[in-house]
This record gives C-alpha cells, sequence and structure tokens, in this order.
C-alpha cells in the first residue's frame, strides 16, 4: 500500500511540474507579493493545462496525506523524490532545457541519495 | 553595469522565493505528519474522509502552508528551469529528514543520514550551474 501510494505521488507530481514549468515560462516571470499571487490565481484559471497540472498536485497530495498517517515523514518527502530522474530527463526531452554535465551529476547524486534515505 | 545590477537582482529574486518555499514546505510537512498521525480514521478512496481530516488544526495548517509553498514554487517556475528548481528544492528532503528526527521523533538510520547528504551534495552541484536555458537571457546567462 505505501509504495502505491509513493507511485500516485511520483506520477502526479511529474505530469504536474511538465504542465506547470510549461506554462508558467509562458505566462512570464511572477511576483511574490499579495498582488502576485491574486494575478497568478488569475492565470490558473485561465490556462486549462495550467489547471489540469495544479489538479495533478492536488492529487499527490492527497496521497501524501494518506502516505505520512501512516509512515514517518523521513521515510514519505525522501521517497517521493523518485520523480527526480525521470522529471530530469522530461525537462530535457519536452521542455528542450539544456542539461550539462555539473547538472547531471548533480541530479544522479540525488537520486543516489533518494535509493539511500528510502533503503 | 546596469545589466549586471539587473541581472543579479533577478538571482537575488530566484533565491529569496526558494527560501520561502522551502520555509513553508518544511512547515507544513512538518505540521501535516504530526496532524495526520492524530487523525483516527484511516485514509482511503473516500474524499469525505479527507476533508474532515483537514478540519484538525495541525492539518489545517499543514494544508495552507503547503498550498502557499505550491504557488511560491510555481512563481519559481517563471524564474528558473525545471532542471534548476527540481535538484535545488531537494535540500527540502534534508530538511524533512532532520525535522522528522528533532520534531516528530522519528529514528532516522545512518544510511538515511548519508543518503541525506548526498541529496545535498547533489543540490548544490546543480545550484552552481546557470539559472536559466530558454530564456532570452540564454547566451548572456550561459557564461
Amino acid at each position: 500500500m505505501k509504495w502505491l501510494l509513493v507511485a500516485a505521488i511520483v506520477l502526479a507530481t511529474v505530469l504536474g511540474d511538465l504542465l506547470q514549468s510549461h506554462e508558467m515560462k509562458q505566462a512570464g516571470e511572477q511576483s511574490v507579493s499579495a498582488r502576485g499571487f491574486a494575478r497568478l490565481l488569475e492565470t490558473i484559471a485561465q490556462r486549462r493545462l495550467l489547471f489540469l497540472g495544479v489538479a495533478c498536485n492536488a492529487v499527490s497530495f492527497f496521497a501524501f496525506m494518506a502516505l505520512v498517517q501512516t509512515e514517518p515523514l523521513s521515510f514519505a518527502v525522501p521517497a517521493s523524490a523518485s520523480s527526480f530522474v525521470l522529471e530530469t530527463l522530461l525537462a530535457k526531452f519536452v521542455l528542450h532545457e539544456r542539461i550539462g554535465a555539473r547538472r547531471a551529476a548533480g541530479a544522479l547524486a540525488v537520486l543516489a541519495g533518494v535509493v539511500l534515505v528510502g533503503g | 553595469m546596469n545589466t549586471f545590477t539587473e541581472r543579479s537582482g533577478a538571482v537575488l529574486k530566484t533565491y529569496s522565493v526558494l527560501l520561502l518555499f522551502l520555509a513553508l514546505k518544511a512547515a507544513g510537512n512538518s505540521a501535516m505528519a504530526w496532524g495526520m498521525k492524530q487523525v483516527p480514521e484511516r485514509m482511503s478512496m473516500n474524499p469525505a474522509l479527507y476533508l474532515r481530516a483537514m478540519l484538525h488544526p495541525f492539518v489545517a495548517v499543514g494544508v495552507v502552508a503547503l498550498i502557499l509553498a505550491l504557488l511560491t514554487r510555481m512563481a519559481l517556475f517563471s524564474l528558473a528551469d525545471l532542471s534548476f528548481v527540481l535538484p535545488v528544492t531537494a535540500v527540502g528532503y534534508v530538511i524533512a529528514v532532520f525535522l522528522g528526527k528533532v520534531f516528530l521523533h522519528e529514528t532516522v538510520t545512518n544510511q538515511r543520514w548519508l543518503g541525506a547528504l548526498l541529496i545535498f551534495a547533489g543540490a548544490v552541484l546543480v545550484g552552481s550551474t546557470s539559472r536559466n536555458t530558454t530564456s532570452a537571457a540564454r547566451t548572456e546567462a550561459l557564461k
């Protein structure tokens, strides 16, 4: 059951992040002031894919609630990081971001760390 | 000189938003984990259970903090690449292990600490690379 919840978190997170990153780049730079947040909410309402991305976050959020009810936080949070390398790869191939050697090495170190933390 | 000031301003903004995100995430996670363990009913596919759990004060604080963290992270996405945001926010995993140990009294093995350190090292490595490679400023930023 706990790995099923982790899988739900990972898949919903990956899809949500890709949609959000893609849409937010097109929406332009945002600020974190009160007015900035209001504009952000307006942007979410206007962009269907961005809204879908937020819905994915909601799914991952409920799965996380269920996971921390039974598992320690020091497992739940790192385990959800298994989404990491998959996302970096998708950032390169779907969003066409440039992944240099240093960025790739960093992401791999993070992955190794996640494996140790989760094991 | 002007472009230098603008660029360091943008970097400062990126890192301030990053810090705000990490603080909200850490507070939200801890409150959520603490609160959920006090909720008597086990969560299932029934949405009503989740809504009722949100009435617990610690869970409610967790939900609010995590929603604010989510919005802050979206603002961060408008400032930097996904492949920058993801590894750098991974510092949050180390913070979560630390808070789990200190505030929630969880057992943290040496292997788990080692993993947390590796995550941190990876995040620092990625943080040393350029901030945004897909915007118009990329030729400048790649220097």
